[in-house]
This record gives structure tokens, C-alpha cells and sequence, in this order.
């Protein structure tokens, strides 16, 4: 029993960093760049939940739209703003230094507006969950609604990346850049179309973090940030089924790992176990060895 | 490329006043504070001021805390606390007859930082620090007050390490102090039989009570079911150390931690269904505070602290309403402290019959002596003495939360 436990609770974390995994994984695998800001474009979306939600006491379905919509937004304007003219910059390390910047701009910017105190977070999922096994087991709402969500998002995007033209145009441009320009796909919009989508991922993760574990800081998006990056890393990053399967896995592992190792030791364990991993596979579980053409 | 340089120029230009905005907050509450001394020093009437400025200007106390960042609640409580203090003693003549100037700097709970503050307040003529508040950036600041031979009484400081200098005191007790004296006061109160605890591995102070803790619990006869830990980069997710706690049987939890995290274990074990007594140090004051916490999850809980809001003697009743009426907010433990801190500085100052014209060194040395001469009635207790070692001596007290308020447990 105590190992279901475990599992459970392991879902319910691993469902969360797959679901912020995923938008960092569609960036990168798109537009070729490590977002660094991803986190803090969620704990953006969180204080916009928490924002509608204390001053119009409104239903939080409300708060999440707006989130969705000014979250992406902000995705798409930070692109053009701060990677856009970078792209093309000698160094890719320009872009990747950016991002970080773009990170600690909204982290100063939120203590500035928000302060730094923490602010309990009402959960947008009041759904308590279901006891299994005479309330021996319990699965919270907000971890069924996360893998419920990861999944829809997942499946959801499969048609939409294979079927559709937006979808074949960042197919295209994540092979190749400039070949896709020549055959007359339009890769800024495309890259903005990414990270449109990337972002409003990043405030329903938002929504999903914060009702799961309901305290609300501007540094609230950094740690499971790096968190999801290393997830999508370990599924194989550029690979949306592997940033699911990877946020999962990490997930489980760390609580297996406080459960029947060390409290302590959680994250040790968590970042060897990924050492181990890249060691045998290097691209992650699901990633693509792309062989160079001479 | 043009078009790039523009770009890179308004990025830089928001990003420099988002910073000098930022900045604004901090020196915005240091230049109230000097008002406000300024301001209590007009109020005292013409001639002692007058008298304090022939004789050569004032004396200058100091306070470092994380007034923004993660734990500004003790840091503004600090500044607060000292700024009660410091108006009150410029209102009844200040000390041997010099009125005192209070600054305030921020440190964000960055031991840089807090260097930083210290330096910034040593240019502006300080001759007491009442400081830093947290430990980990006191016992940085220490190093330095060292070497200047400055007077350091940090008001919350209460990793060992703080006052390892001999020109350090604190007010608050030390870590391991509060840990023998949770485990002290469970025992004597029967509170609990079967202990389960949750602390911070990476932090200095939750790892000291932890520890004192654990051994004076063995002494008292009380039974550790379960003792797991979290660490700074993993402070969100509880389910597995409220688990073990649960499946254990615990009956009491003990949690040296500090408040943002407790909030959130109090929500994680009420989903779980688990409702043991909460038993905390120091650091669980502020949980009162967090915006939108539901308190009535805090319902019950205990806190060792040497200070409640709610006690009925003079000094509390006349120092809380002054707070309120000040900062519309009701003091913790950590205003508590700052206050005793100010008012130990005037006993010892007095006490070794210092002038503001007098060279830092030379406070500092008289200032040690004195400290352990003095015997303060304060804020967090009835009678306060020091040791050389900078070490308080005074009595526990506990505090419970009941119906979203601090009272004091019976």
C-alpha cells in the first residue's frame, strides 16, 4: 500500500513537470532554443490567475482564460522583443543568455508588482479527488486533472503538427531553417506560432502547479522549471511524447527515491539517475539521433 | 542590424529601470526610518536637542534585514521594532541625554547583501548594528564587525555561529536552545507521545533545533517515529515525509522550519486527512501573515517563541498599539526582538556611560563589559541577562493559534 501511495504521489509530481516539459520541449524543438524564461512565463500566469481570482472573485475558469491569453502574449512578444534579433547572432549562447535575462527581468518585475511575500494560491480544481481502497489511497483531483490535460494536450497536438499546414511549416522549420524559408514557409511566424503555443501551455501548467501545491512566489516557476527542463532532457528533448514520459518518470523517481532511499538524498538520486541515462542514450528515452549528411 | 541595436536599447533601458525601481523599494523604507527618528527627535523639545548637538551629534544604530525577498516579514519587522524602540527612547531623552538616528538596509537574505548593508551603514556613521536579522547573513556581517570592532546585537540571529565573536549578542536563543526547549516543553505539557518531524536539510537553523532537538527528546523519554527532511530546491512536494509521519503514528509534528513551507504542509496534510498537533519554532511566526492562507488550517498549532502580541502586561499592550497604530500590522517575535535589541543597547550604553563622540572601537569595547553587567525587562522576557559568550538567558514561552490569532498557551 505504501508503495501505491508512493506512486501516486509520484504521478501527481510527475504530471506537473510533464506538463511544463512539454512547452519546453515544443520551443526547442522547433525553434532550436532553450527557453530559460518558460518557468517564470508560468508563475506570470499563476499571479494572473491569483490576480482575477482576489479582485473580481470570479470563477476561475475567468482567471485560467486570461491567463492562456496574456501568457501568450507575453510568449509571443518576448520572442520578438528579445530572441527574434538574436537568432541570427554569431554565438548561439547569445540567445540562451537572453532567455536567462528574460527570466531574472520577470522574477524582479513580479517582486516588484506582487512583493515577495507568498501568497496562498485558491486552486482552480476544486474537485477533492477519489479514496480507493476504504480511503486507504487517495487521488487528489488536481493529479487526474493534470494527466487527463498532458494527455488531451498530447494527442491534441499530434494533428495538429502532422495535418495541419502551421503544424507541417514547424515540421519543416525544425529540420532546417533556412531550407524551409527557400520552399517559401514563413519561419518567423512559425517560431512565433511555437512559442504562442508554448506559452499558453505554460499558464495552464500554471494553473495545475499552483492548485497543486498552492503557495505563490515570484520564484515559484524556477525550480520546477529546471525541473521540467531536465525531464524533457531525459525523455529526449525535441520530442513531445518523450517530455511526458520524461516529467513522469522524474516525477516517480523522486518520490520512490524519498520514500525508500533518503528524504534528503531525493535529488541526488534524480540527477544521477539522469547521468546514467544520458550516459547509455544520449539523445533521452524518445529523442532522434539525427545522423549529419557529408 | 539597425533594428537589433534598437531592440537591445529599450531591453536595456526597461531592464535599468526595472532595477532602479526595485532599488526604490529599499530606499524608500530606509529614508522613512530616518524621517521618523528625525521627526520623534524634533518632538522631545528644544533643549535636549540642543544639548545633544553641543555636545557632538547623536548616536547611530543600524539594522540589516531582508526587507524584499523571501522573508521580508522579519525583516521589516526588524526595522519596525527598532523604529518603535528608537522613538520612544528619543521621546524621553534619548541615551545619556543623545538623541539616536536609526537607517534601515536591505540585505534580501543574501549574505553579500547583508556585507553590503553593513558597508553602506559603516559610510553613514554607525556606531551600533542591531543586526542582521537572519543567521546565515549575521553570522557573514560578524567577520566584518570583527575586524572594525563594531557592537553587533542581532536581534533573530540564532544559528551558534552568530555570536562565535566575542563583540556579538543576540536576543533570540540560540538554534540548539530551542530545540531542548521544544523538547523540554512537550515532555512537561504531555502535548505528545509519538514525534514526527520535518526539517530543512539545507538550512543551517532548521538543521540545529533539529538536531538538539532529537537529543534532548531521548532524554525527556519521547518517541521519534519518523525524521525526514527537504532541502531548498525540493520545498513544495511534502506528500511522502507527511506519509511516513502519518504511518508512523505520529501524534505531534515537530517542524523547525520556516513558515511559507509550513503553510504549505498544513494544506498537503489536510487533503491527506492527517491532523496531528503542529509544533514549531520561531520560524513559524509570519504563517498568520501569508496572503489568502486559510488559517483555520493553523488552527491549534503551537510555536515556541518568547513573544505573543496578546499578553496582558504594560510593556506588551503599550508596544503592540504603538505598532498597530504605526504600521497598521500586528508585531512578531522578530519586532520583539529588534526592540529588546535597541533597548539593550541603551541599558549597556548607559551603563558604561557612553558619548556619541566616542570612536567605535572604543563602544564597542566598554559596550562588551557592560552587556553582561545589565539585566533588561523586555518584550520577550520578564528579566534578560547576557553571558560574555553573547548568549541571552531568559525563560521559554509558547504561544498557540486560536481563531486566526496568537495567544499564549496556558
Amino acid at each position: 500500500m505504501s508503495f501505491l501511495t508512493a506512486l501516486v504521489s509520484g504521478l501527481s509530481l510527475g504530471s506537473i513537470y510533464a506538463i511544463i516539459a512539454l512547452g519546453y520541449t515544443m520551443v526547442y524543438g522547433i525553434a532550436k532554443m532553450l527557453n530559460f524564461a518558460h518557468g517564470d512565463f508560468i508563475m506570470v500566469g499563476c499571479y494572473i490567475i491569483f490576480t482575477v481570482a482576489s479582485t473580481w472573485g470570479s470563477s476561475p475558469v475567468l482567471g485560467v482564460i486570461a491567463a492562456i491569453i496574456l501568457c501568450t502574449l507575453l510568449g509571443v512578444a518576448t520572442e520578438r522583443v528579445a530572441y527574434r534579433p538574436l537568432r541570427h547572432a554569431a554565438s548561439p549562447l547569445a540567445v540562451l543568455i537572453t532567455a536567462i535575462g528574460v527570466s531574472y527581468l520577470l522574477e524582479n518585475l513580479a517582486l516588484l508588482i506582487f512583493g515577495a511575500d507568498a501568497k496562498a494560491f485558491t486552486s482552480v480544481i476544486p474537485w477533492n479527488g477519489i479514496s480507493l481502497f476504504g480511503g486507504q489511497l487517495h487521488i487528489q483531483g488536481v493529479t487526474i486533472v493534470t494527466i487527463a490535460v498532458s494527455i488531451v494536450v498530447l494527442i491534441a497536438l499530434q494533428p495538429f503538427i502532422h495535418r495541419t499546414r502551421s503544424g507541417q511549416a514547424m515540421l519543416a522549420a525544425s529540420q532546417d531553417q533556412g531550407a524551409a524559408t527557400l520552399m517559401g514557409i514563413d519561419v518567423n511566424r512559425t517560431i512565433s506560432l511555437t512559442f504562442a503555443i508554448g506559452s499558453g501551455l505554460a499558464a495552464v501548467a500554471g494553473a495545475l502547479l499552483c492548485s497543486a501545491y498552492p503557495s505563490l512566489s515570484p520564484y515559484t516557476g524556477a525550480m520546477p522549471g529546471i525541473k521540467a527542463f531536465v525531464a524533457a532532457v531525459l525523455g529526449g528533448i525535441g520530442s513531445i511524447p518523450g517530455a511526458m514520459i520524461g516529467g513522469l518518470v522524474l516525477g516517480i523517481i523522486e518520490i520512490l527515491a524519498k520514500t525508500y532511499i533518503s528524504s534528503q538524498l531525493s535529488d541526488a538520486i534524480v540527477f544521477g539517475i539522469l547521468i546514467v541515462v544520458l550516459l547509455f542514450k544520449p539523445t533521452g528515452l524518445l529523442g532522434k539521433v539525427v545522423q549529419e549528411k557529408v | 542590424m539597425k533594428n537589433f541595436k534598437k531592440v537591445m536599447g529599450v531591453m536595456m533601458a526597461s531592464a535599468m529601470t526595472a532595477s532602479v525601481l526595485a532599488g526604490c523599494g529599499s530606499t524608500k523604507s530606509a529614508a522613512t526610518a530616518d524621517t521618523q527618528s528625525a521627526a520623534a527627535g524634533t518632538e522631545t523639545g528644544a533643549a535636549s536637542t540642543d544639548s545633544a548637538a553641543a555636545a557632538g551629534g547623536t548616536f547611530k544604530i543600524g539594522t540589516i534585514g531582508p526587507l524584499t525577498g523571501d522573508n521580508a516579514a522579519y525583516g521589516l519587522a526588524v526595522q519596525y521594532g527598532a523604529e518603535i524602540a528608537v522613538d520612544e527612547i528619543n521621546k524621553n531623552g534619548g541615551i545619556n541625554g543623545y538623541q539616536v538616528e536609526l537607517k534601515s538596509e536591505d540585505d534580501e537574505t543574501d549574505n553579500q547583501k547583508s556585507v553590503n548593508a553593513y558597508n553602506t551603514l559603516k559610510d553613514w556613521g554607525m556606531q551600533f548594528l542591531d543586526g542582521s536579522t537572519t543567521s546565515a547573513c549575521a553570522i557573514a556581517v560578524a567577520d566584518y564587525t570583527k575586524q572594525d570592532n563594531m557592537f553587533q546585537i542581532t536581534p533573530s540571529g540564532s544559528a551558534p555561529d552568530c555570536v562565535k565573536n566575542d563583540n556579538v549578542f543576540r536576543v533570540c536563543f540560540a538554534d540548539p536552545a530551542q530545540g531542548t526547549a521544544s523538547a523540554q516543553y512537550i515532555a512537561a505539557h504531555k502535548l505528545g507521545t509519538k514525534i514526527g518531524i520535518i526539517y530543512d536539510s539545507s538550512d543551517v537553523y532548521s538543521n540545529g533545533i533539529y538536531q538538539a532537538f532529537v537529543q534532548e527528546a531521548q532524554k525527556q523519554g519521547l518517541t521519534v517515529v519518523s525524521q525526514e527532511a527537504f532541502t531548498a530546491d525540493s520545498k513544495t512536494d511534502f506528500s511522502v515525509q507527511l506519509q511516513k509521519a502519518k504511518d508512523g503514528g505520529a501524534d505531534l509534528l515537530f517542524l523547525p522550519i520556516y513558515y511559507q513551507q509550513a503553510a504549505l504542509i498544513f494544506q498537503q496534510a489536510d487533503k491527506m486527512g492527517y491532523k496531528p498537533l503542529y509544533f514549531g519554532c520561531d520560524g513559524f511566526d509570519g504563517i498568520l501573515t501569508v496572503k489568502n492562507f486559510d488559517t483555520s488550517l493553523a488552527e491549534g498549532a503551537m510555536l515556541l517563541t518568547p513573544f505573543a502580541a496578546d499578553a496582558q502586561d504594560d510593556l506588551t499592550q503599550n508596544f503592540v498599539k504603538a505598532y498597530e497604530a504605526k504600521y497598521n500590522l500586528t508585531p512578531n517575535q522578530f519586532a520583539a526582538d529588534s526592540y529588546d535589541a535597541i533597548y539593550a543597547i541603551k541599558a549597556a550604553a548607559e551603563k558604561a556611560n557612553l558619548t556619541p563622540d566616542m570612536s567605535v572601537s572604543d563602544i564597542c569595547d566598554k559596550m562588551k563589559e557592560a552587556m553582561t553587567q545589565i539585566t533588561l525587562k523586555g518584550l520577550t522576557s520578564e528579566k534578560m541577562t547576557w553571558e560574555a559568550t553573547g548568549e541571552p538567558n531568559k525563560e521559554p514561552k509558547a504561544v498557540v493559534i486560536k481563531d486566526g490569532k496568537y495567544v499564549s498557551a496556558q
